[in-house]
């Protein structure tokens, strides 16, 4: 006992602070992926239920493609495939170097993708939910269509894409986990780190499944608040 | 009295007005070349990085690691199927005895990440060795596909217990009350009213379980497995050729694509009945 009391203190002996930084890595990661996931699912969104028949099927190959490829499959397209386009283009540039893509930046490039592809399903829904009649009282007040959208229709639409939003976060936390293949020093890869030097591998792979449930019952309590926020401000139909 | 003496011959309607370039239309095209380009990039970087003898060498091995991945994720997601009804259960029960555990399972395995999971298994429990060999269960542990297999198992298990239960709620309480009104004993209400009630609404969600699966599976190639993806490390590794990459995805999407077809065309068949 004292001796996993010590493995987990913090400080010279212990393995408190490396996995304490995994978990910064981790919801640092998550984080910083959710806007670029939000916002390019809701333009993929509203290029899915527009009239123009290239834009609507240039948005649907993007969802076919990012949600049927594996996460760790894109996560290495994205990290290797990057690396290689970069190194040819500086090739082509005259400047031959070596490029060495951060796996934070390939992690985000990868988990937003595969964010945005599955979001815009849920904003494409929330989309349909909302009657035409919306709109037309938007344009029949003399509101212009962005004016419309920002003030009449993204309001409602946050309202109800909210509960398939918070469960896309939730897969998104848990995706983060897969970065540590390519070397970011999140929860799992410092546990890992732990574990080999240690050869205490069921205690630190266990701590890093707890810290992991630990942040999916904060973030659902984080989105329930949000969730009842939303509410009050809404109108009963 | 006039009589008409000409017909006028009818008109063509004019011409439409071409389209107007409006900004969706124009990214519309846009983005539609972007992925035309890249469609033709990839097929001119596969067609000149053709190597005969590195598709002979690694064909093989690509086919053989689809077949372990569709085998591992056939094989646990029957197992967990059966697991998962007495989680179903369990969570449906009104005992906290059963209730409890089970809650927690259920919150254990879909709150944390399957890689994670997974590394508990199989290196976690390599620790307990010299345990493990005095009840004679190293040997299953020992080898990464067992693991893999158990904490799929373990983990699909947790999903589809969720599946089972909302699937069971939502048939409505007159149907139970119906069968018992005509007598039926229990066993006969689940087996011939409510399970087949039940199973078309869960059938899109066990559909949506395959491909997260088959798409999940591609982290056991961490712990040498060498499914799909595995065979795609090792050809990558020894020839630093991006192809391999390409080819996986590929192949996954190909998989992807057709259940995905598959599942819509058994689900129109299946709901025929209930199209108005």
């Amino acid at each position: 006992m004292e001796h996993t009391l010590s493995l987990l203190s913090f400080g010279p002996d212990g393995w408190g602070d490396q996995i304490a930084t995994g978990v910064l890595v981790t919801m640092g990661l998550a984080i910083c992926t959710l806007p670029f996931g939000l916002v390019a699912g809701f333009f993929l969104a509203l290029a899915k239920q527009s009239n123009e028949k290239a834009l609507k099927s240039a948005a649907e190959i993007y969802t076919t493609v990012f949600r049927g490829l594996p996460e760790l499959l894109t996560l290495f397209l994205v990290y290797f495939g990057l690396q290689i386009g970069l190194r040819q283009l500086l090739i082509f540039l005259g400047v031959p170097a070596e490029v060495e893509i951060n796996s934070f930046v390939a992690g985000m490039i990868a988990l937003g993708v595969v964010f945005s592809a599955f979001s815009s399903e849920v904003f494409l829904s929330a989309f349909r939910a909302i009657p035409a009649g919306q709109y037309e009282g938007g344009h029949a007040l003399g509101l212009s269509k962005a004016q419309t959208m920002y003030k009449i229709i993204l309001p409602q639409l946050i309202r109800i894409a909210l509960p398939g939003l918070g469960n896309l976060w939730m897969i998104l936390l848990k995706e983060t986990a897969l970065v540590s293949v390519i070397g970011l020093p999140d929860i799992l890869r410092q546990a890992g780190i732990a574990a080999r030097v240690s050869k205490e591998a069921f205690l630190f792979f266990g701590i890093a499944c707890l810290l992991f449930l630990v942040l999916a019952i904060l973030s659902s309590m984080v989105i329930r608040a949000i969730e009842q926020q939303v509410e009050k401000s809404g109108i009963r139909t | 009295m006039s009589a008409i003496k000409q017909l006028v011959e009818a008109q063509r309607p004019p011409p439409l007005p071409p389209a107007p370039w409006t900004t969706a239309r124009i990214a519309g095209m846009g983005m539609m070349a972007l992925w035309l380009v890249i469609g033709v990039g990839i097929i001119l970087f596969l067609t000149t990085e053709w190597d005969p003898e590195k598709i002979e060498k690694y064909g093989p091995r690509y086919f053989s690691g689809l077949g372990v991945t569709l085998s591992l994720v056939g094989i646990s997601i029957v197992l967990g199927a059966i697991v998962s009804i007495p989680v179903a259960m369990g969570r449906m029960s009104k005992h906290m005895l059963f209730s409890g555990p089970a809650y927690c399972y259920v919150y254990f395995f879909r709150g944390t990440p399957l890689i994670a999971q997974l590394f508990l298994i199989y290196y976690g429990l390599g620790e307990f060795r010299v345990e493990l060999q005095s009840i004679g269960l190293w040997g299953f542990f020992r080898d990464p596909w067992n693991c893999a297999i158990l904490a799929f198992t373990l983990n699909t298990a947790a999903y589809q217990a969720e599946i089972l239960r909302g699937a069971l709620r939502s048939v409505s309480t007159g149907q139970f009350e119906g069968a018992a009104a005509l007598g039926l004993s229990r066993i006969q209400t689940y087996r011939m009213i409510i399970i087949p009630q039940a199973l078309i609404v869960a059938l899109r969600p066990y559909g949506n379980e395959i491909i997260l699966m088959i798409k999940g599976s591609a982290i056991v190639a961490i712990i040498t497995v060498f499914d799909l993806f595995g065979e795609t490390r090792r050809a990558f590794s020894r020839t630093f050729d991006f192809q391999a990459y390409i080819w996986a995805a590929i192949f996954y999407l190909t998989i992807v694509e057709i259940l995905r077809n598959l599942w819509n065309m058994m689900e129109k068949r299946l709901t025929r009945h209930l199209k108005r």
